[in-house]
């Protein structure tokens, strides 16, 4: 087609732009018909709950409709505003959240650091695969090794409690230590995956800048503040903003299969309080209002994060 | 690179002695399970077991091989993680090939509609509420449809797609052939390290699972292996292997028993876990590319 593109005005344009999208699809309709089944999918499953958030401002009855029986407005949001207990678990939320940040973001690095400078490359293989395997199991693995080493009566810790000379601790009946428990066990199931990240930014290090430095007299431990640490600072940058953008999440599972009544003042977190106040007394509607809530918050960081990250680091999500 | 200043030796025996305590605090609490699981009871409740089984016996396997329970969560577990698996890679594919060509119109589009879903979703209320209302309750297809597609997952395998080459591809749409066989006898051939990467990635995530399974299952005859052992730490169920034997030795036999149950749950994992560990690396090298 030998046309003039000045000539064209908008509409022809659009037309056969159109005319070429069908063209297109005629063409290659199998390709576009392997989209059908995951958009459904993705409208049922993903929009169809996205869209069942409506009932946080409509009352919702079991066995009543899907979506309620009446506007109510925003009353649910002012029953969890009202509500202490909301504001106990929330504040639980960020103490576990934060807490698990601010133990658990660097040692993946210190860990990948230390892998690094092990020589023998097969001991450091053996301890790179050992240490990443605690990421696969599931919480309720993760809960029993810890219900059985924290056992009051045959638990190992609390055997070296005894012959220390101490006096057994019920840990898990006791609040104070439900938060240690948490972050210390999060540290043990995620260090070495964490590191992984770290130790393929390390290795696209180029070698040629510790032999210039060794050259010029620089030992190891300047190697790593001059060479290494910057090498990796864009990794962690960008993980630690990903972190925070993801700082509302806690491990749900393994909250809910560790607290009891017990330790709710500790260990009560948004997410344990609306699987409690919605699938365990039915109420429905507040419990979405509050996972609406925190999705609201989740994705406010998330949105903030990215956009730091985009400033700072030219990298971002979207 | 020599470097033999002496400081730096000495490190590397510090670092050396460090990577040797990390190994020992990863896999401590496996040793401390078998060894629990291959003792007699009345060491395991005087707390007298830490490394070694003590009056070694291996009475709680046996016992626990005769619960017809267990075996049916066994069972269970490998018929949901093979049949969820299944639907995860052929949802994930179907996805990630098409969103990998550029010729597809609205790819943007679509793309934009989709990855909203990993920063906003339903939430755990909607979510049940959903499954419940399809009438999903207490059949296999609560706990494999719903997260048939990990957004995540196929965003890695659609960078995978994009990153093959696009010749052989080419010719074979000039000898005729259709999108369809191109991926089955094209595609799918040359992308056998992502989809074993995928694969494990669905096929630990269904294996683990215990909570789709707790939240929509009534039917102790449905329960995978992981909500059994869930809910014998619970305590809410007392099972025939505790109430068969003395009463009074329940909770040491429940200290056995559950950690022999561990155990026999994690045992596959931890079997192919050396042979499989360096896919799941792959897995998250592609994602990062990503970042």
């Amino acid at each position: 087609m030998a046309i003039n593109a000045g000539n064209i005005n908008e509409v022809e344009l659009k037309s056969s732009l159109r005319k070429e999208t069908i063209k297109s699809i005629k063409k290659d309709w199998q390709l576009y018909s392997l989209l059908i089944l995951p958009i459904i999918y993705y409208i049922i499953f993903k929009y169809g709950p996205l869209y069942g958030n409506i009932i946080a401002f409509r009352k919702y009855v079991p066995g009543g409709p899907v979506y309620g029986t009446e506007w109510v407005g925003f009353r649910y949001f002012e029953m969890f505003i009202t509500d202490p207990t909301f504001w106990n678990v929330f504040k639980n939320n960020i103490i576990l959240s934060v807490g698990s940040l601010i133990f658990g973001f660097p040692l993946p690095i210190i860990f990948a650091l230390l892998l690094n400078e092990l020589s023998n490359g097969l001991f450091k293989r053996v301890v790179q695969t050992t240490s990443y395997l605690p990421h696969f199991l599931s919480a309720v693995i993760v809960a029993e090794i810890i219900m059985e080493m924290l056992s009051p009566t045959s638990g190992v810790i609390n055997m070296l409690i005894k012959t220390l000379g101490g006096e057994p601790i019920h840990f898990l009946a006791s609040p104070e230590w439900f938060r240690p428990i948490y972050w210390i066990s999060g540290i043990w199931q995620e260090t070495g995956w964490g590191a992984i990240i770290y130790l393929a930014a390390l290795s696209n290090i180029s070698p040629e800048l510790y032999e210039a430095a060794a050259i010029d007299g620089a030992g190891r431990w300047q190697q790593t503040v001059h060479i290494t640490i910057p090498g990796i600072m864009p990794t962690i940058i960008i993980l630690l903003i990903l972190n925070i953008g993801g700082l509302m999440g806690v491990g749900f599972e393994k909250i809910l299969l560790l607290y009891n009544p017990l330790t709710y003042s500790t260990a009560d977190v948004i997410s344990t309080y609306l699987y409690r106040m919605g699938l365990e007394s039915n109420n429905f509607s507040y419990a979405t209002a509050i996972g609406l809530f925190e999705s609201i918050i989740g994705f406010t960081l998330v949105t903030v994060a990215n956009y730091v990250s985009r400033k700072l680091t030219d990298t971002s999500l979207w | 690179m020599i470097n033999s200043s002496r400081g730096y030796k000495v490190f590397q025996v510090v670092n050396v002695l460090i990577m040797l305590v990390v190994i020992f605090v990863t896999l401590y609490p496996f040793i401390y399970l078998a060894a629990i699981s291959f003792s007699s009871e009345s060491y395991v409740y005087a707390g007298e077991v830490a490394f070694l089984p003590k009056g070694f016996t291996t009475m709680t396997y046996e016992v626990l091989m005769k619960e017809k329970d267990f075996w049916t969560g066994y069972k269970n577990t490998i018929v949901y993680t093979i049949v969820g698996t299944a639907i995860c890679l052929f949802m994930t594919t179907i996805l990630a090939y098409p969103l990998s060509k550029k010729r597809l119109k609205g790819r943007g589009i679509i793309l934009a509609f989709i990855v909203f879903t990993m920063y906003f979703n339903g939430g755990l209320i909607p979510n049940y509420l959903l499954v419940k209302h399809l009438g999903m309750r207490n059949t296999i297809w609560a706990i494999t449809i719903p997260g048939a597609i990990s957004t995540y997952n196929m965003i890695i395998m659609r960078t995978f797609f994009e990153g093959l080459p696009n010749e052989l591809e080419e010719a074979a749409m000039i000898d005729g052939m259709g999108t369809y066989r191109i991926l089955v006898s094209i595609i799918l051939p040359l992308s056998k390290p992502i989809m074993a990467t995928m694969a494990l990635f669905y096929a630990v995530g269904a294996w683990n699972n215990w909570f789709g399974p707790f939240l929509y299952f009534d039917k102790q005859e449905m329960f995978p292996v992981t909500l059994y052992l869930r809910n014998m730490i619970a305590g809410a169920q007392q099972t025939a292997v505790s109430s068969g034997s003395n009463t009074e030795d329940l909770t040491q036999i429940a200290a056995t028993v559950k950690a022999a149950t561990t155990i026999l749950t994690v045992l596959p994992i931890l079997c192919v876990y050396p042979f499989i560990q360096k896919y799941f690396v792959a897995g998250v090298m592609i994602g990062s590319l990503k970042e």
